[in-house]
């Protein structure tokens, strides 16, 4: 948008938002939705908890986890569902099925089986995520040029040259938008996750604070939420915006 | 006429029989040699097998029946002696022009100094070395094809297998690399085959023209333009020999088309 | 920003140039019913295989969770339960419909509101708003506006983000020709930006009640029992693991169903512009 000429960058729209968020805060129209400046302060006294830290670190390490295994599979069994059209057939259904499908569903069904603990998490986060991965990687796959496979096999690639140095680059793309997308899905599932369990991590922080009414707090937790979503959303399409260059011209 | 490396680089295609999936035959009974050191070239109406000869020669496809010999040995799979530049020119597009020229020797393990050096080497023959760390998005189609050009060559093979190399490039571009063409030959000593549908540029840079009829195809005719090659380039465009040639061949593909 | 969650890709067909496809593998090709129902096969053979061991006691054989589906088809019991989850899942996605395709639209024609809403959206997708159902009960307490409400907050992202990239996408080419026709600036969004867009804004649709169903299934779970949601929760209390697993597959089974004919209409109506791109 510019105004008069001037060209304003998006990024800036969030500082009206943040205005708004506080003058309806202090007007105290809605309970729920405390003056942004007090989110703020809740900020510096939340994150330094031990608490906080407590709920973070076992998060995390369910995330990493569930995000590893999610990627180390995801990938594979899309390269695999790539460039063999008989396994793409075969568990395509399947891959579909579950992207779209809504998972929350199953998260009981885990709790059940898995009990109350990390390994709830790590699969809630591997099954959120890895669906999106495998299929958009597959994509990828499915999608480089035949001519660029058959240039490398014209000058005798190896069968791991061949998929380290051309199929790899030829489907980045497509595959960082994959892993980007994934990220993004593994963060709901990891929440959604400890909403259901309740008993441990940042969703057990979230019912606290709600149970208390601590508003301030939990806006604040919400927000530390969000910017690591973000900020791991923003990571993978900066490399996306660096293979971009070439990802029209294949 | 041997080539620079004095082995025999005769390519013998005998009776090239292909089936695709389907069953659609697109090759039956392809004979013809394409004698070393000279430029043989498939011409013929669309959907003739022109590429898919060409790239059975090079070991890119399997054929249903019937052989190609390369040094007396039967084609199976691409081999070092055989180099293929493609119609879309096929390079990484996230590498630089230096490393697309020398993939071919990156691919056969030659260390990082080397190859490099080689690449330059062909790179400066194209005229492109002002682009050496340029990337393919950044060169126009005729520069892309001479990368694609440099990298066949600088693998250094007996057999240039060339799938109508100048098709994506235009027309005023196109003249120019024919005759470049045939000046690196001259000093690169290799057996070439050649893909096209353009019967003039056919005539032009041939010494040997091989007719494929429609498909299931087989040869119909095999032309030797008998030009005289030492004058100018224009002059040869102009010359009875060349527009005869150029009349005999459109006559016989024809029929074809009208059948 | 990078291609957000706007249109999951189609899984396509192969790119390679066929091998050849002789014997089983080529038989099997041309026949892909096959394949699936051998793959259906396959896995719910492991799943029973799976819950005889047992893996665990709570991990019920394939074999009796379609008994206990079975039952519950024939007592009405599916049938009372997703009477009720669908109700919230139906407002919430017409309200999230009608509003978000207006407010993209809207992003899509003017740079200020696309200034305002732009950033908020992204957020909003990216960001696991799951974390706020719970907290909906203290506004619109634990009733149908409430569920309406989780169904709304988890789909208007991908509804609204997808109807602004169908606008800002139309087709320069056509656009320029509409111009050179000496088109009325209302003439070139009904005749040109709204028709070139409505593929894209059909898929948001469709993106958006698979969010709206995990929506109302999370709104199930976490705020009040009722509906599908409640089945899972009442028959895990009870210990009943066959009820609890087949409550589950049919909502995979029932949102799979519905989100391919979705998929299967929007192809039959967008045909030319929902060539896998």
């Amino acid at each position: 948008m510019t105004i008069r000429g001037y060209r304003i960058p998006m990024a800036l729209s969030l500082l009206v938002w943040f205005a708004i968020w506080e003058i309806v805060g202090r007007l105290d129209w809605v309970f729920l939705i405390p003056p942004f400046t007090d989110v703020i302060n809740a900020l510096f006294s939340v994150i330094p908890s031990a608490r906080f830290i407590d709920a973070v670190t076992i998060t995390f390490q369910a995330f990493a986890i569930g995000m590893g295994l999610a990627l180390v599979i995801g990938i594979g069994v899309g390269v695999l569902m790539g460039r063999i059209p008989a396994v793409g057939s075969l568990m395509g259904m399947w891959v579909n099925i579950f992207e779209s499908s809504p998972l929350t569903a199953i998260v009981p069904a885990l709790m059940v089986l898995l009990g109350f603990g990390l390994p709830t998490m790590i699969v809630t986060v591997f099954l959120f995520s890895v669906w999106v991965i495998a299929l958009d990687t597959q994509v990828g796959v499915q999608r480089v040029n035949p001519s660029l496979i058959e240039m490398g096999r014209s000058f005798g690639a190896s069968r791991r040259d061949l998929h380290f140095k051309i199929i790899f680059f030829a489907a980045l793309p497509e595959l960082l938008a994959g892993i980007r997308l994934g990220l993004i899905r593994g963060v709901k599932g990891v929440v959604i996750g400890q909403l259901l369990i309740a008993v441990v991590g940042v969703g057990y922080l979230f019912e606290l604070y709600s149970r208390n009414f601590l508003m301030p707090e939990f806006w604040a937790l919400l927000i530390v939420v969000f910017a690591f979503a973000f900020a791991a959303s923003e990571t993978i399409a900066y490399f996306e915006r660096k293979v971009a260059f070439y990802a029209t011209t294949r | 006429m041997t080539t620079g490396n004095g082995r025999d680089a005769t390519v013998h295609v005998r009776n090239l029989t292909k089936e695709f999936p389907g069953g659609i035959r697109a090759l039956e009974g392809v004979t013809f040699d394409a004698p070393e050191g000279e430029l043989t070239t498939l011409i013929g109406p669309s959907g003739s097998g022109k590429t898919t000869t060409l790239k059975i020669i090079a070991g890119l496809l399997e054929a249903t029946a019937g052989d190609v010999l390369v040094q007396g040995r039967p084609v199976r799979g691409p081999g070092p002696e055989r180099a293929f530049v493609f119609q879309d020119f096929a390079l990484m597009p996230w590498a630089t022009v230096l490393r697309n020229v020398g993939f071919g020797l990156e691919l056969r393990g030659v260390p990082k100094a080397k190859r490099e050096a080689e690449a330059r080497e062909y790179i400066a023959k194209m005229n492109l070395t002002a682009f050496e760390d340029a990337y393919p998005h950044q060169l126009s189609g005729g520069m892309r094809q001479r990368v694609g050009l440099a990298r066949a060559l600088a693998v250094d093979a007996d057999i240039l297998l060339m799938d109508e190399p100048f098709a994506s490039v235009d027309e005023q571009i196109r003249r120019m690399f024919q005759e470049d063409l045939l000046r690196l030959l001259s000093e690169e000593k290799k057996t070439v085959v050649f893909v096209t549908h353009s019967i003039e540029e056919a005539v032009y840079v041939s010494d040997q023209v091989v007719i494929l009829t429609r498909g299931p195809a087989r040869v119909s005719k095999v032309v030797r333009p008998a030009i005289d090659r030492g004058g100018a380039s224009q002059d040869i465009r102009r010359s009875r020999a060349y527009l005869d040639c150029v009349e005999g061949i459109w006559d016989e593909l024809r029929g074809y088309l009208e059948a | 920003m990078g291609r957000t969650d706007i249109a999951a890709p189609l899984a396509g067909e192969a790119a390679f140039p066929p091998g050849p496809r002789r014997g089983l593998l080529g038989g099997l090709r041309r026949r892909p019913w096959i394949l699936r129902a051998g793959s259906i096969a396959i896995v719910l053979g492991l799943w029973e295989w799976a819950g005889a061991i047992p893996i665990s006691i709570a991990f019920p054989p394939f074999s009796e969770t379609l008994g206990a589906f079975a039952e519950m088809i024939a007592d009405g019991t599916f049938l009372a339960a997703y009477a009720e989850t669908i109700q919230p899942l139906l407002v919430g996605v017409l309200l999230t419909g009608l509003g978000g395709i207006l407010a993209g639209i809207a992003m899509g024609l003017s740079p200020r509101a696309e200034w305002l809403g732009l950033p908020v959206f992204i957020i909003l997708q990216a960001a696991p708003s799951a974390a706020i159902v719970p907290l909906i009960t203290f506004v619109y307490g634990i009733g149908f506006a409430a569920k309406v409400f989780a169904v709304v907050l988890l789909s208007a992202p991908v509804i609204v983000l997808n109807s602004y990239r169908g606008i800002s996408n139309a087709p320069r080419s056509l656009l320029e020709m509409s111009d050179a026709f000496l088109a009325s600036r209302w003439q070139r969004i009904w005749k040109i930006i709204l028709p070139a867009a409505s593929g894209m804004i059909f898929a948001g649709l469709r993106l958006g009640v698979a969010q709206g169903f995990t929506g109302a299934v999370l709104a199930e779970l976490l705020i009040t029992p009722t509906g599908v949601g409640d089945l899972i929760t009442y028959n895990r209390a009870l210990a009943r693991y066959d009820h609890m697993f087949a409550a589950i597959l049919s909502i995979v089974v029932f949102a799979s169903v519905s989100l391919t004919l979705l998929q299967q209409l929007e192809q039959r109506m967008f045909r030319p512009e929902m060539r896998p791109a």
